[in-house]
């Protein structure tokens, strides 16, 4: 095991080269120039040619992409164009709150969607059931944007049980943290819980029609343990991709919960560079992003082992 | 409906003056200490003034920068770090002495060189600070407080220049930083100014927070405009970005946030409503909307079709699209701004759509597609495009609107190319009125083909008229000269005004001591 970890994080490698690489090369074809950006409203073609050289976006694309990755290499992510801030030092100042975010958005989605799943599947063609699979419609069909402003006005203009917006960070208390952070991940995790709970669903239901499930009633377990144990564990390895893909997803940015909740998120931080044209920003997080795909799928991996002793990569 | 419009803009604006006005006296018995949270109209990116001319770099310089002069309410030049000038020589020659006790926010003093050399980076860049370097044969620091300025030709504007209040503003910072060559942002940001920008709490796209000063001496008189005593009640001001209007207005409700610099016009009228909350107008002289032609290109490489574009517009139409309520916005020919000291209206005409059709045929335009720049995510600029659309193809013009994103638009316009290799025939913008307001400063008139601002026309006499403008010592003949300048932009339509605006701003009524200006200030403000 630990060795195929190994070979897999080897492979990784090649892999984020080819990212950086294509990373590269379509933000170089996208329209848009920084220097045309930072020049403002006065500048003379002369002024932007100036800043176009001191960019050193007159040079050729290969020289570009090797200066880069260079950079890379000795772990130097640049600097942003127009902050004129290391671009780790911004991606260091959003990661808290995006991982606090998706940590906190997949426990609600996985606490909720997994259970409610799993009832839906034990109760199937009941009236739990359909009110499970219309919770799980609902979730889906829901904008962010729509739910999360309902949830500003009940919880926060309303009632004042909670900020409107912003983020405090874990070192000021877990409660102002938790606090801060309750109706953004509340609002992300509702598509998510739906989309585990009809995952959970069908998988369980499969699951639940084998002869071993059978087996275990016929021996008198009770049904807690043969859900549990028997049937959810074997039913756990869709769903385990399910909230993986979550994670990475989320991971790389909720732009719009972060936007709507004031949030200083990975989502925010691209969205902003790509509208500037700050490219060292824009490679930077995709880079790192997509570094953090990777090992996602990697755990996702190892999980399907534990999960299953069965399989063998 | 232009009178109405009209009176609800100066009754707008009055009302506000006056609550700014009444919150005066009680600036020195205001409380003192305390967390200032605003919310900004953009995220702060740029921390260099001269490198850009992003009105939210100019307003977080206001903080933490000083200025030799400011300009008050009135638009009077106002003496700020300086404490004594002089000119002789029928105005060729400057002396400046510097007020006592000036310090830099690393405990260094203020010195005449700081001066120097900072005026000498602004006018690099700004366009009026070109002009005064184009005039000057020597700027020097005499002694430690004081510098002077001799001049090679007459040029009346030198105070409004070292004055000047919006981008870019001549802000004063120490020799050593201001040597930093104009193409590149400056690393430090050390001020003199009434607040001290925190680094390390600096997050782009998140907050900026400043803390007071301690060591600045502000000058006795009361405050106004970018001038007089800058006195400091808050301990803290933190500028919280939050980019979703809807969020932002929430949270001033909510009271987590003091200040919100600029709701939107409908946003603004749902604040009216709470009475916790008060709405005012943050720079009463307003805003210019522009259509600007592409000169160099067919079909406005013709006078004639840039013509038909002038006789196509009318006003009302497109601020009620692009604005909807009256009583922020009003009709205006003025190149110079309503309201300002140039304001005139000659050269104006009505809307005439049957004019603009014959002037189009006799452009002879030839049907080809012409490029319409349309930025989506700016309503204002968005809902001018669709008018334009209209009475565009209402006039004869083959339109071809393409929809982007407002940087899309800042790459694109430019584009010298032919529209159909990703050039450009018309875009929109706008323009607050005191970077407008003068000959000076307005780059929509500027004729300096080429390096003239995006649109690119090339014009002798504006240019020629220019230079007089500036050369001009006494205000009756700039007067003149501004009318003929009008005369000669509308003629040749260098651009076309489609009306002037002013823009709300929102805060608790726990804040007290608001001013106007361009810019927000936070001197005088407190906290309840």
């Amino acid at each position: 095991m630990i060795g195929q970890i190994g070979r897999r994080l080897m492979a990784t490698i090649p892999v984020m080269g080819v990212v950086a690489i294509a990373v590269f090369a379509l933000l170089h074809i996208t329209p848009g120039d920084p220097a045309v950006i930072i020049a403002g409203d006065y500048a003379t073609s002369d002024d932007i040619a100036r800043i176009r050289a001191k960019l050193g976006l007159n040079e050729p694309f290969v020289t570009q992409v090797g200066i880069w990755l260079g950079r890379i290499v000795r772990g130097d992510l640049g600097t942003s164009i127009f902050s004129g801030l290391p671009v780790s030092t911004l991606i260091r100042q959003r990661t808290e709150a995006t991982i606090g975010l998706t940590l906190f958005a997949m426990l609600i989605s996985v606490g909720v969607g997994v259970p409610l799943g799993v009832l839906a599947a034990w109760k199937k063609a009941s009236l739990v059931d359909r009110l499970v699979m219309l919770f799980a419609v609902s979730g889906f069909s829901m904008p962010v944007f729509w739910l999360g402003f309902l949830l500003v006005y009940v919880f926060a203009i309303s009632m004042h049980w909670l900020p409107v917006q912003g983020y405090r960070p874990l070192a000021d208390g877990v409660w102002p943290f938790l606090r801060h952070l309750i109706l953004p991940a509340v609002t992300l995790s509702v598509v998510y819980m739906a989309l585990i709970a009809r995952m959970t669903r069908a998988s369980m239901l499969g699951v639940l029609s084998e002869d071993f499930i059978r087996t275990a009633f016929a021996k008198g377990l009770a049904p807690r343990r043969v859900l549990i144990h028997h049937a959810l564990k074997n039913a756990s390895l869709p769903v385990v991709t399910i909230i993986g893909i979550g994670f990475a997803l989320l991971i790389g940015g909720a732009v719009v919960t972060e936007s709507v909740f004031a949030l200083p998120g990975l989502g925010r931080l691209t969205v902003d560079a790509i509208i500037r044209r700050d490219y060292p920003v824009i490679q930077g997080v995709i880079l790192v992003v997509s570094g953090v795909y990777v090992l996602i799928n990697l755990v996702v991996d190892v999980l399907y082992v534990v999960l299953d002793p069965r399989i063998r990569y | 409906m232009a009178d109405l419009s009209r009176r609800h803009f100066i009754a707008g604006a009055a009302a506000v003056a006056a609550t700014a006005s009444a919150g005066l006296p009680a600036v020195h018995a205001q409380k003192r200490g305390g967390t200032m949270r605003f919310v900004p109209h953009a995220d702060l990116k740029v921390l260099d003034p001269i490198w850009t001319t992003a009105y939210i770099t100019r307003n977080h310089c206001y903080l933490i920068y000083d200025t030799l002069f400011g300009t008050d309410q009135n638009l009077q030049i106002k003496p700020q770090m300086v404490d004594k000038w002089s000119s002789a020589n029928k105005g060729m020659k400057w002396s400046f002495t510097l007020r006592d006790g000036l310090k830099w926010h690393d405990g260094q003093p203020v010195v005449a060189e700081d001066a120097v050399e900072s005026i000498k980076r602004w006018s690099k860049r700004d366009p009026l600070g070109k002009l005064l370097a184009a005039h000057t044969a020597r700027i020097a620091a005499q002694d430690k407080k004081t510098f002077t300025l001799e001049l090679a030709q007459p040029f009346g504007l030198v105070l409004e220049a070292l004055g000047k209040p919006s981008s870019n503003v001549p802000f004063v910072m120490p020799a050593r930083i201001a040597a930093t060559p104009d193409s590149e942002q400056i690393k430090e940001t050390i001020g003199s100014g009434p607040f001290r920008f925190v680094k390390d709490e600096w997050q782009p796209g998140n907050q900026v927070v400043y803390v007071r000063n301690p060591d600045y001496v502000p000058r006795n008189d009361a405050p106004s405009g970018s001038t007089g005593g800058k006195k400091v009640n808050l301990d803290r001001v933190v500028w919280k970005y939050i980019p979703d209007p809807a969020t932002a207005a929430a949270a001033l409700e909510a009271g987590e946030v003091d200040w919100y610099e600029q709701p939107s016009i409908d946003i603004a009228a749902r604040l009216e409503g709470n009475k916790d909350i008060m709405v005012a107008i943050q720079d009463p002289r307003g805003t210019q909307g522009w259509i600007r032609p592409n000169h160099l290109q067919p079909p406005f490489n013709n006078k004639k079709a840039r013509q038909a574009l002038l006789y196509m517009v009318d006003q009302e139409k497109y601020l009620q699209a692009a604005l909807g309520q009256p009583k922020y916005y009003r009709t205006c020919p003025a190149v110079f701004t309503c309201g300002g000291p140039f304001e005139t209206g000659a050269g104006a005409v009505k809307q005439d759509v049957n004019k603009a059709k014959q002037l189009l045929k006799d452009s002879g335009y030839d049907g080809k597609p012409v490029v319409v720049l349309d930025p989506t995510d700016i309503p204002l600029t968005h809902g001018a495009a669709l008018v334009s659309r209209e009475l565009m193809t209402q006039v004869g013009f083959n339109v071809d609107l393409q929809a982007m994103d407002w940087s899309t638009v800042v790459a694109r316009r430019a584009k010298k190319d032919p529209p159909a290799q990703g050039g450009w025939n018309v875009l929109f913008t706008w323009w607050i009125a005191s970077d407008v307001i003068n000959p000076a400063v307005h780059a929509g008139i500027s004729g300096a083909g080429s390096s003239a601002w995006f649109g690119w026309p090339e014009n002798g006499r504006i240019e020629e008229l220019k230079i007089q403008w500036a050369r001009a010592t006494d205000k009756a003949a700039q007067k003149q000269i501004a009318e003929e300048i009008q005369k000669v932009a509308l003629d040749e339509v260098m651009y076309v005004p489609f009306g002037q605006w002013v823009s709300p701003t929102a805060f608790r009524k726990s804040m007290q001591g608001f001013l106007q200006f361009p810019a927000p200030v936070f001197w005088s403000v407190s906290i309840a």
